[in-house]
């Protein structure tokens, strides 16, 4: 008979089974000033699942993100990567859990004096050093064609539209295949069209790569198209968490209020 | 200043934290007040320059991004700091040549005018020069950054912002000043000994000659290379005042003036220590 230990997986080959999280968030709490803006967040992201993180504006959706990420740092709680707790790592250290991380900021955040090639290619510049010019160079006509903008690898970011920018943000943000993706609004401002298209290249690089993706949105549509589960926010906490047949059936008054008015 | 809620609203990225401390914003009632705040922006200035300090000497190095800054804080500002040291060379030899044949010393004019460039004129010009210029556009090109993410995007894209931003920045600033010094102080001495040459023909070799002598490199080193302080002073102030900025284009507006303001003044400031300390060192 197999002992406790015997049966026992580590924790990378429990990811690769789906059965440990990689994003695991516990009971975090942030708050500006007097305002609490994460009060007590709690959620789980195992390998090759997306979850959407819902809510109506200003209830700490961005901010969740960013101190997943260690953009900010919370009050109390705790963010593990890959079982990796992130508190009080240095930058140094904290930069080689976010090599594993992509993120795509609500306004893409496009380095400005730089092209839309140039963008792309800056992670891979400073993280893969030894890989030739030329490697690099295809490397990244590849990940703009794979987001559908390999035309636009000359112009800059003020020459090219919100949903562009968000584009290449996305080709950015997987430049050094990241097993994790966060993505900030990618469908705020944008026309439907857009939308659509933005939900359909997330939804086929999931299905390509796999990736443990937490999507921040307060778009239902976008959400329903992308995710496996949903999460509502209200109020700095997690008011709701299940797929979308699971919100439908909820009693409590502000899961029935959003749907009604999504 | 916008509150949090109202940023979330408009699409902003959560920009609005607790207010930090602003050197030149309207100052508390109470003297109390006004020195925490000072003491406050001290220690944030401290921890920066720690960040900054510990990310340079610690691979990765950013050469690439060192050598455009070097480009783009010394090459650029070559020709201003020429232009200003020119003319302060015009100035001091006008003013001089009136004031000392007044008192009949017309024959130190040469030594006046080369002693006044190297040891102040020459420096504290190239600093406030520098300042101006270096200090506005980091302050603001960092500040821009910081306001719409890029500095964010920077430090998600796993690369240390202190060390591709700050740190070159900043040991751009230290290698340039001394150098841009020593293009101040030769464009001065220059248009100095023209001034002269127009009203009573002087060699450049004699006006050389005469100016020189009595000097020896305890003139000439210490105040060039006081300036690399004064890059410190310009280059951390300038990163600290862009890097922290909030609240979009009016906190862009506020990081280059107040650059500029502080670096200027701190420059100055420096002077007054540095002098103190050249003369007790090098007598």
């Amino acid at each position: 008979m197999d002992t406790i230990e015997q049966i026992a997986i580590d924790p990378a080959e429990a990811e690769q089974i789906g059965s440990a999280p990689v994003i695991a968030v516990e009971d975090l709490h942030k708050s500006f000033g007097s305002q609490n803006v994460l009060d007590g967040v709690s959620l789980a992201v195992k390998r090759g699942e997306t979850l959407a993180v819902l809510g109506r504006s200003g209830t700490g959706k961005s901010v969740l993100l960013r101190v997943i990420i260690g953009l900010e740092t919370p009050d109390s709680g705790s963010v593990r990567i890959h079982g990796q707790a992130i508190a009080g790592l240095a930058l140094d250290q904290l930069g080689e859990i976010r090599k594993k991380m992509g993120f795509l900021f609500q306004h893409a955040a496009l380095y400005d004096s730089l092209t839309v090639a140039q963008n792309v290619a800056f992670p891979l510049q400073h993280h893969k050093k030894n890989m030739p010019k030329s490697e690099k160079a295809d490397r990244v006509r590849q990940l703009l064609a794979e987001v559908g903008m390999e035309d636009a690898l000359a112009k800059m970011p003020s020459d090219i539209s919100g949903g562009m920018q968000k584009r290449v943000g996305l080709a950015r943000a997987l430049a050094l295949e990241p097993d994790i993706l966060l993505l900030d609004e990618p469908t705020a401002g944008l026309d439907p069209i857009s939308s659509g298209e933005i939900d359909d290249l997330v939804l086929k690089l999931q299905q390509e790569h796999h990736m443990a993706s937490i999507v921040v949105t307060h778009d239902l549509h976008s959400a329903k198209t992308i995710a496996n589960r949903l999460a509502l926010l209200d109020q700095g906490k997690v008011v709701i968490e299940g797929n979308f047949e699971e919100l439908q059936k909820s009693d409590i008054e502000f899961v029935k209020e959003f749907l009604k008015h999504s | 200043m916008i509150d949090h809620e109202s940023s979330a609203v408009a699409g902003m990225p959560p920009q609005v934290r607790e207010p930090r401390i602003q050197l030149l914003s309207p100052p508390p009632n109470s003297a109390k007040g006004l020195i925490n705040q000072f003491l406050e922006w001290f220690g944030e200035l401290g921890i920066f320059f720690w960040h900054v300090v510990r990310a340079a000497v610690t691979p990765p190095f950013e050469f690439r991004e060192l050598f455009r800054q070097l480009d783009e804080i010394g090459s650029k500002s070559l020709p201003l700091v020429a232009l200003a040291g020119a003319a302060t060379g015009v100035v001091l030899s006008l003013e001089a040549r009136y004031s000392l044949t007044r008192f009949g010393a017309k024959s130190l004019l040469p030594a006046a005018i080369v002693f006044s460039v190297i040891h102040e004129t020459g420096p504290i010009i190239t600093g406030l020069v520098v300042s101006g210029r270096v200090g506005a556009g980091i302050g603001a090109e960092l500040a821009s950054m910081k306001v719409t993410e890029q500095i964010d995007a920077i430090e998600a894209s796993a690369v240390n912002p202190y060390r591709l931003l700050a740190a070159t920045r900043i040991l751009a600033c230290i290698l340039m000043l001394p150098l841009l010094t020593l293009a101040a102080d030769c464009c001065g001495l220059i248009m100095g000994w023209v001034t002269q040459a127009m009203v009573e023909p002087v060699s450049l070799h004699q006006f050389i000659n005469a100016g020189f002598s009595g000097a020896d490199f305890n003139d000439f080193l210490p105040p060039t290379f006081k300036t690399a302080v004064f890059g410190l002073i310009i280059g951390l102030i300038a990163c600290f005042q862009g890097m922290r900025t909030q609240g979009g284009a009016a906190g862009v507006g506020r990081a280059a003036t107040s650059s500029v303001v502080l670096s200027s003044l701190f420059v100055i400031l420096a002077d007054v220590v540095l002098v103190k300390l050249i003369i007790l060192f090098f007598p």
